[in-house]
């Protein structure tokens, strides 16, 4: 279990922050830059010591500015993720990667880093420098040098916004069984939702210093209880396998039953992103009187929370949907929790990202 | 339009041309006029090797000290913030602006025989003045700013989160600056020893101030040089001429060692 409690003033910013994180769980801190993400970061770290604040991993206290104590980074077993992936520019890849193995004798250094770049396909490209790999490269690199130690921690700084759209999924994929392996308590900051939603079990949105709204990824943009984390959850993600469909539209197949359309074109495993505010509400029994692009998704209404003059709706179907509707219109459907529902948007509101 | 604007790249030719010809000539003539033979001929004589052997020896003592001190303290100043960092980068530059004559007056006022330390060194046993070690200390004052100056640049034009990670990956900071941050900052580093070493190799008006120009012992290749200029002018030219060629060497040997790993760079 990994606790933080870190109250210190950044400049103009009041970092404010209390959290938890269970062995094997991964919370991701969502925010805008400037809301003082990578603080909490540091302060995990070491590298950062602010004014109050508590660190403990497992049964160890790292950091107890009221009892005094402040381990140093070098004795903190953190596996950090830098945003640029701070690789040493005049080591080789797998020098990089020994860099922390200094426990291990010699002659078992080069094996050893070795085996964690098999790990990530990387072993061919073991003695290339890190200037003359690509960004994906640098990151399995990055990577496995900071598992190399065996971290209790692992604390991971925007991992997929150095990577270009073309690695972004595959890196989703690598990064998620990393941090199911790992099995210890891993913390992830970003600027992106999507991001925080498909690696984090649980989003804590940050604003100004302050985590204003924790939760799972869905429930969050279902019900949020600010305007501030209503525009910030964005668009809602589904996953599943796409492959062609009618009229040269692609077809969705959703994980957990189901299906949409979308104007992108995409094979096999994908991500579909759709705003809560393309999403419109009817009762089921209403004609369907659109076109065949028109997606269509039956759901049950589990949460109605308005926000300022819009009501966001959290939608029970095979995977949880978001819809933002108008006062008026939840009036006039007298939309409440367990009222079943027909949700639709267009296709060429879908958007599709590879996985 | 291509009429109109000729001018300028002329302009800028014709200045380059000048810069050239004004930096390079008086060096080459120094070649022209001194045979290869009265080269080898001038090392023959005993002083001239002395010389050399001396400059050699108290530069390589100078730029011993200097890199083991300087470097570190290059370090922490680039990489703190603290109250009085200004004041003291400063405080390291002012030798670079001093005249040589007084700087080997201030050495004297300093650890000189009748100077505010020069008690306590001599309470120690040590003697500065008018010794190879004082050309050491001459050396050591007035070419050490050029390279902390530019160590102090090479640090801080490193990304810090490799310091940061080298710490989250275990290691001490001692071990970072060693492993990491020195081997980042090499071009840098490398191009402010060379900077130093040639300042050190060419210095005069301190050493002769502070320590005399006593051969085998405080006479320096350019102390000699001056030496025989009013006695033995094609002597003194030869020698110049090892001089050049020996700091040439130096420079060109900084470049390569920078130059390589700027190329190691421009591949990322």
């Amino acid at each position: 279990m990994l606790r933080v409690e870190a109250r210190t003033r950044l400049g103009e910013l009041k970092l404010d922050v209390a959290l938890a994180v269970a062995p094997g769980e991964c919370l991701a801190l969502a925010g805008p830059s400037g809301a003082g993400k990578t603080s909490v970061l540091r302060v995990v770290a070491g590298l950062l010591r602010p004014e109050h604040g508590v660190v403990r991993c497992g049964g160890e206290t790292w950091l107890d500015t009221a009892g005094g104590r402040d381990l140093a980074p070098d004795l903190r077993r953190c596996g950090y993720l830098f945003q640029e992936h701070a690789l040493f520019p005049h080591l080789s890849a797998w020098r990089n990667v020994a860099y922390p193995l200094r426990e291990l004798p010699r002659a078992e250094r080069r094996s050893r880093a070795l085996d964690l770049l098999a790990r990530f396909g990387m072993e061919r490209l073991a003695d290339a420098h890190p200037a003359t790999l690509s960004g994906g490269e640098r990151q399995r690199v990055a990577l496995a040098r900071a598992l190399a130690r065996r971290p209790e921690v692992l604390l991971l700084d925007e991992p997929l916004s150095a990577l270009d759209t073309r690695t972004r999924g595959s890196a989703t994929r690598e990064l998620a069984a990393v941090l199911r392996e790992a099995g210890v308590p891993a913390l992830l900051v970003t600027h992106d939702f999507q991001e925080a939603a498909l690696l984090g079990d649980r989003v804590g949105v940050i604003d100004s210093g302050r985590i204003v709204q924790e939760g799972r990824p869905g429930d969050l943009a279902a019900a949020p209880r600010s305007a501030f984390v209503a525009d910030f959850t964005g668009a809602i993600v589904l996953t599943g396998e796409a492959g062609a469909g009618p009229d040269g539209l692609t077809l969705v197949k959703l994980d957990g039953g189901g299906s949409v359309t979308s104007t992108d074109a995409a094979e096999g495993p994908v991500a579909a992103s759709v705003f809560p505010w393309e999403i419109s509400v009817e009762l089921p029994g209403d004609d369907p009187a659109h076109g065949s692009a028109q997606n269509r998704v039956e759901a049950e209404v589990v949460s109605v929370t308005q926000v300022g003059n819009r009501v966001r709706l959290g939608l029970a179907a095979g995977q949880p949907l978001v819809a933002e509707v108008t006062l008026a219109s939840t009036r006039r459907l007298a939309l409440d929790r367990g009222v079943r529902v027909a949700a639709t948007w267009k296709a060429a509101a879908t958007r599709l990202v590879a996985l | 339009m291509t009429v109109r604007s000729a001018w300028f790249p002329a302009l800028l030719a014709a200045a380059l041309a000048a810069t050239i010809a004004f930096l390079t000539l008086p060096v080459v003539a120094i070649f022209v006029d001194s045979s290869p033979r009265d080269l080898i001929d001038s090392l023959g004589e005993p002083g001239a090797l002395d010389a050399l052997w001396l400059s050699l020896r108290t530069t390589a003592a100078a730029m011993a000290v200097i890199l083991l001190v300087g470097t570190p303290a290059a370090y922490l100043l680039a990489t703190r913030s603290f109250r009085g960092r200004a004041v003291l980068i400063t405080l390291i530059e002012l030798p670079l602006v001093l005249p040589p004559a007084v700087a080997g007056i201030a050495l004297l006022a300093a650890v000189g025989p009748s100077g505010i330390a020069g008690g306590s060194l001599e309470a120690l046993g040590i003697e500065l003045s008018l010794t190879t070690a004082g050309v050491v200390v001459a050396l050591t004052f007035v070419a050490s700013p050029f390279y902390v100056r530019q160590g102090i640049a090479a640090f801080a034009a490193v990304d810090p989160t490799l310091r940061d990670a080298s710490r989250t990956l275990g290691a001490s900071e001692a071990r970072g600056f060693a492993r990491v941050m020195i081997p980042a900052a090499m071009p840098g580093l490398a191009a402010g020893g060379a900077l130093a070493l040639g300042r050190a190799l060419g210095e005069f008006g301190a050493t002769l101030m502070f320590a005399g120009s006593f051969q085998g012992v405080t006479q320096t290749v350019p102390l000699a040089i001056y030496d025989r200029f009013a006695t033995d002018f094609d002597a003194a030219l030869a020698l110049s001429a090892v001089l050049v060629a020996v700091a040439a060497g130096i420079l060109l040997a900084a470049k390569l060692v920078a130059g390589s790993e700027a190329l190691g760079r421009a591949a990322r």
